[in-house]
């Protein structure tokens, strides 16, 4: 059976989906969205956070480190990512857990258990299992054993996803899956391969196609001034959403947050952090009313 | 997020309609009116006063009659004169009347129990915390009547003349605590039978047990006179006391100018001519009657937790909807009467506690908790349109008494489950949420009748029992981190270097796990055994020479057993220990178990070592221990099965051990405010917990160790076999963020329900405020478990930066409702 990385399971999730979830996030992402809150589901590779706040000082990982890869700074300790092999002595070794290891291979009997343990606040919230990321289209053989395996205890399941992958995977998965979470970033192209590293005419067909089957699917849109508050983007998003087939008309929005600024920090690659605008109150009722004239319910937070 | 789940909205028609009341901003009801806001504001703003008047009086009956009468008519004579005499107070704008003082949060003395010297007064009323105000001419008075009769005689000497140097031992370390070395047993709550009867009904059931009473051949034939005398004078003494109320209301309106106000006062004459005299006809005469009765209780004797109507919804339902049908009441009167009624409990103040008693329970909260919801005799659900009232009221009034709880079995509607987490949104700290369907199941398992576990309910903290049935004695906490600690030092107090308890060795010298575990139980078993043995003494002194023949008058069965309510009495006959901080205790062993004897990540004496310094100079020690332990409260079955040990070991320990009344002792695992001072009394302890801070509360995790969630949380709990305590404790933080949409308060209510189904007694939530998050800033170990949450990202709040904790402090402060 395949693993698929994994570097966070979060239990009580009430804000991915209907009811209390049990959300698993995967490591690695196909878009690299420079705004991302989550920049440590980013790389598809194991990686190391380490949290200056939560460090004593007692030099113990420095002495343990077999590559010497460790250096006491006067901002902590710091890693020279050139010859750290992520072997993880140091998290081990840290008393007080100021290193972190991020990314684990967890077979799908394990997860299993992990959800099975959760079901009695499902059964009482109709929730359910939440997969997330990073994107979990990218581990979709995992995703799709992992699916099953939930289908089988009757689970409510949701993915979150980009959407960017190939048709047949997204339709595969879709198979196995009650509601999709799908982020619409912004409409045009060119902007999204600047934003995100891709631009977005797979997704928009991989949406087209889903929203064809019987899947429920809701919206979801990071807010951020300068890059999708425009009348025009709300204006193309509405229109592209009532194109599509069924009932589509519920968008998440999710006004950009800096909190990824204290993430990149722990991750040692503060230099990628970027810092955006969010828009104020009444930009943000704007972009409602605006959903609101194409009939589209669109509401704060997910 | 917007889902296909239907979102219930709340019907209140009958509070659509126009009314009288003045809408506040938040409230989920339509607010207070003018009456109910002035009388809150008076009874919210005046600070509690002691009034020597009830000990004056009884001193002078005491210096006239002691030794002409047998105890019970004594004591039934006592209040009756207190009742004559006591001056009687009727507020303007008042509708439900009556003060156990002279006046509004004016608390009188009991020193045939506990005689405050002068010293004790002068402090009360200096204090800052919990003052209470009194003269200097009163403290000149008390010291000269009072004290000076009293001196030598009270309750208390006698219990401290008594007990064993064993007992005291334990009692000063701080292994236990004592709840009736000054105040009289307690934790009493009514079932219906008061609005079914009235005194009169009472008398003649007393006359017709004094008639078949056979002086020939029952042995206890004279007992059972003296008692019943005494319980008939008592019902006298009840309806006296209303009796003035309604002259006095009568003086009032003759000089009363207001004819609204005349027709109000002519009323209340009206009603307490009736009541308690007659069952109540009508809702205005069914809240009298319980107030007068309540009056009576905390008059006639000082009793742990103040008296309790229990489900006070239920026993009002039927009068709500007979008049309401009849058109002779409104919903808008039904809750002003009912918010008159919430006020007075306000008004009583706890009377002010001395010693050891006072440092784990400084409260001026006397714990009347009233139940709502939940289910009714019959087993069908019990919620009805005045337990909507009820919410409304405590969401609108916001005082400290009474306390409430919302009880919420699986026949519970959703829709009065979400408008219960409205109130808890508020962030007041309360409803507290119980489950009928395991507390019924606790009750059965002692062996009570079907029905009668269905009427019980929680009547103070946590603690249930069949309420107007049941003498449910709480006796004291107990201290069980703090066994853990004589255990490690042999028996000895490392905190004074006494020996006080038995030596059950060095645990330096202890090879396995078990070794020590069974130190641990020897140490437990020997505490129990001094502890039961006072109380057991206690409870005869009480029901020899202070039985309450009121408080009988109204508990079943005490007529016809022609017993009191503290000499087995009542139908049932419960003592109960309650057991704190399970946390505590399960962590420490943890890591003893895991770091000395498994790991041998370092040495007993290590551990020792660093322990008795404080952790001074042994952080990274503790470090290791803080984060590299499984904790109990993390669904972790390492920590998991240690704490079921625990508490299957402490329910074998207690559970079953006589009563001095053909029954048993039980267990409760609660601290309310004690673990507080149970943590003071104590150096650090093996879970890293340093000296002198509170243990864990109740069965809650230990402060921020639950670093999994609230599900976490509830898998953890329920390891246990809740249905063999007499009630459990789960405290749990919120941050409002979480609770900000109407489907974030729905998914609230489904965590309680999921508690429920998996065998949850109790939990509440206390929504975090900013000065706990300032807090959590200078102490982020005790907060560990705070998780926010921001849209589509959440984090715990000690992992983020300053800059983003300021903001969410600033968010919380706009969130809070």
């Amino acid at each position: 059976m395949s693993t698929g990385l994994i570097f966070d399971i979060k239990k009580f999730a009430i804000n991915d989906g209907p009811g209390i979830r049990l959300t698993v996030f995967f490591k690695g992402c196909n878009l690299q969205c420079k705004w991302c809150h989550n920049p440590e589901s980013m790389s598809p590779k194991v990686q190391k956070m380490y949290n200056a706040k939560k460090c004593i000082g007692t030099v113990k990982c420095i002495e343990v480190c077999p590559n010497d890869a460790l250096k006491m700074t006067l901002e902590g300790i710091v890693t020279d990512y050139n010859v750290c092999n992520l072997c993880g002595k140091c998290s081990e070794i840290c008393p007080t857990k100021a290193f972190e290891m991020l990314g684990s291979e967890i077979p799908i009997s394990e997860l299993m258990k992990k959800i099975d343990n959760e079901a009695i606040f499902f059964d009482q919230s109709d929730g359910g299992v939440t997969f997330s990321g990073g994107e979990p289209l990218m581990h979709s053989e995992y995703l799709l054993a992992a699916l099953k395996e939930c289908g089988k205890r009757m689970y409510h399941r949701v993915v979150d996803t980009t959407a960017f992958s190939k048709l047949e995977t997204v339709l595969e998965v879709a198979k196995h899956t009650e509601l999709f979470l799908i982020d619409l970033k912004v409409m045009d192209s060119e902007k999204h391969k600047e934003f995100t590293g891709v631009s977005n005419e797979k997704i928009l067909s991989n949406i087209v196609e889903l929203a064809k089957t019987n899947c429920e699917i809701i919206f979801r849109m990071p807010l951020i001034k300068g890059v999708n508050t425009s009348e025009e983007n709300i204006k193309k998003t509405a229109v592209f959403m009532n194109s599509l087939d069924g009932n589509r008309a519920t968008i998440n929005l999710l006004p950009y947050h800096k909190v990824a600024e204290n993430k990149h920090v722990k991750l040692g690659d503060s230099n990628k952090f970027i810092e955006f605008e969010s828009p104020n109150n009444d930009e943000v009722l704007k972009v409602i009313s605006i959903f609101k004239n194409y009939e589209i319910n669109a509401t704060i937070g997910g | 997020m917007e889902t296909n789940q239907k979102v219930l909205k709340p019907e209140r028609p009958v509070a659509a309609q126009g009314n009288f009341y003045q809408p506040i901003t938040n409230a989920i009801g339509p607010g207070m009116n003018e009456r109910i806001q002035k009388l809150r504001k008076i009874s919210f703003e005046t600070e509690p006063s002691l009034s020597i008047e009830r000990a004056l009086i009884q001193t002078q009956f005491y210096k006239e009659n002691f030794g002409k009468y047998s105890t019970p008519v004594l004591r039934a004579l006592n209040f009756l004169e207190i009742c004559k005499q006591k001056t009687i107070y009727l507020g303007e704008g008042e509708l439900i009347v009556g003060e156990r003082g002279p006046k509004p949060k004016c608390v009188p003395t009991f020193p045939e129990l506990t005689c405050h010297s002068v010293e004790d007064f002068h402090v009360l009323n200096t204090r800052e915390m919990q003052r209470y105000t009194i003269s200097q001419e009163d403290i000149d008075t008390y010291e000269k009547e009072v004290i000076s009769y009293w001196n030598g005689k009270t309750m208390r000497e006698r219990i401290f003349s008594y007990v064993p140097t064993e007992w005291s031992d334990l009692y000063e370390a701080g292994l236990f605590t004592e709840f009736m070395e000054q105040r009289a047993p307690g934790h009493t709550a009514l079932d219906g039978k008061i609005y079914e009867k009235g005194m009169l009904d009472f008398k003649k059931e007393i006359q017709e047990q004094l008639n078949k009473l056979d002086f020939l051949n029952d042995p206890e034939a004279t007992d059972k006179k003296e008692q019943l005398d005494g319980m008939k004078i008592s019902c006298d003494a009840a309806i006296i006391f209303a009796e003035r109320h309604a002259e006095l209301a009568e003086e009032q309106a003759k000089t009363e100018t207001d004819p609204k106000r005349i027709k109000e006062l002519q009323n209340i004459t009206e009603v307490c001519r009736w009541v308690p005299a007659n069952a109540p006809r009508n809702f205005h005469e069914a809240i009298q009657m319980y107030w007068f009765v309540h009056l009576g209780t905390i008059t006639e004797l000082n009793g742990w937790d103040a008296m309790n109507p229990g489900h006070f919804d239920q026993h009002l339902t039927p009068f709500y909807e007979k008049e309401l049908a009849e058109g002779t009441l409104t919903r808008e009167e039904a809750k002003e009467l009912l918010s008159c009624f919430w006020i007075k409990v306000n008004n009583h103040p706890a009377p002010p506690k001395v010693g050891i008693t006072a440092k784990e329970s400084g409260t001026y909260n006397d714990f009347t908790n009233i139940n709502i919801g939940g289910v009714k005799k019959d087993g069908s659900n019990g919620v009805s349109e005045v337990s909507y009232i009820m919410l409304e009221i405590v969401e609108e009034l916001h005082i400290l008494q009474p306390g409430n709880s919302v009880h919420i079995s699986s026949k519970t509607p959703d829709r009065f489950l979400k408008e219960a987490c409205k109130v808890i949104r508020q962030g007041h700290g309360y409803p507290s949420i119980f489950n009928p369907d395991i507390y019924i199941q606790e009750m059965l398992r002692q062996g009570k009748l079907l029905e009668d576990a269905r009427e019980g309910g929680c009547s103070g903290c946590i603690e249930v029992g069949a309420f107007g049935k049941e003498a449910y004695i709480l006796t004291g906490y107990l201290n069980v981190p703090k066994i853990i600690e004589i255990t490690l030092n042999n028996g000895i107090n490392p905190v004074t270097g006494k020996q006080v308890s038995i030596k059950t060795g060095d645990p330096r010298n202890f090879k396995t796990y078990e070794e020590l575990y069974d130190a641990f139980l020897k140490q437990l078993n020997y505490i129990i055994n001094q502890k039961v043995l006072v109380s057991n003494y206690i409870d005869r002194m009480f029901a020899k020479y202070s039985p309450a023949t009121f408080l009988s008058v109204v508990i079943e069965d005490c007529i016809t057993k022609g017993k009191d309510y503290y000499n087995g009495g009542p139908r049932y006959n419960t003592n109960y220990i309650q057991c704190t901080g399970l946390g505590t205790v399960t962590d420490s062993l943890s890591v003893l178990k895991k770091h000395v004897f498994e790991d041998k990540t370092f040495s007993m004496s290590t551990l020792l070592n660093a322990v008795a310094n404080n952790f001074e100079g042994e952080e990274i020690l503790r470090q290791t221990i803080i984060n590299n332990t499984p904790f109990y409260g993390n669904d972790n079955n390492y920590a998991d099965d240690i704490a079921l040990q625990v508490y299957n070991d402490l329910f074998d320990a207690i559970d079953g051990k006589p009563n001095t009344k053909g029954e048993t002792f039980h267990l409760n695992m609660l601290s309310t405010t004690c673990h507080v001072y149970f943590g003071k009394v104590m150096g650090a302890t093996p879970n890293g917990r340093l000296a002198q801070k509170s243990i864990s509360d109740g069965t809650s995790p230990s402060h921020g160790c639950d670093v999994n969630g609230p599900s976490a949380v509830i898998k953890s709990l329920t390891k246990i076999d809740q249905v063999k305590s007499g009630g459990t404790l789960l405290n749990q933080r919120f941050l409002p963020s979480l609770l900000k949409r109407d489907e974030d308060i729905m998914k609230l209510g489904q965590l309680v329900r999921s508690y429920f189904a998996l065998g949850g007694h109790h939990i509440q939530f206390n929504i975090v405020d900013t000065a706990t998050l300032y807090a959590a800033q200078k102490n982020p170990e005790d907060y560990k478990d705070l998780l926010v949450r921001m849209a589509g990202y959440s984090d715990y709040f000690n992992d983020m930066n300053i800059d983003l904790q300021q903001e969410v402090i600033e968010r919380t402060e706009n969130e809070s409702f």
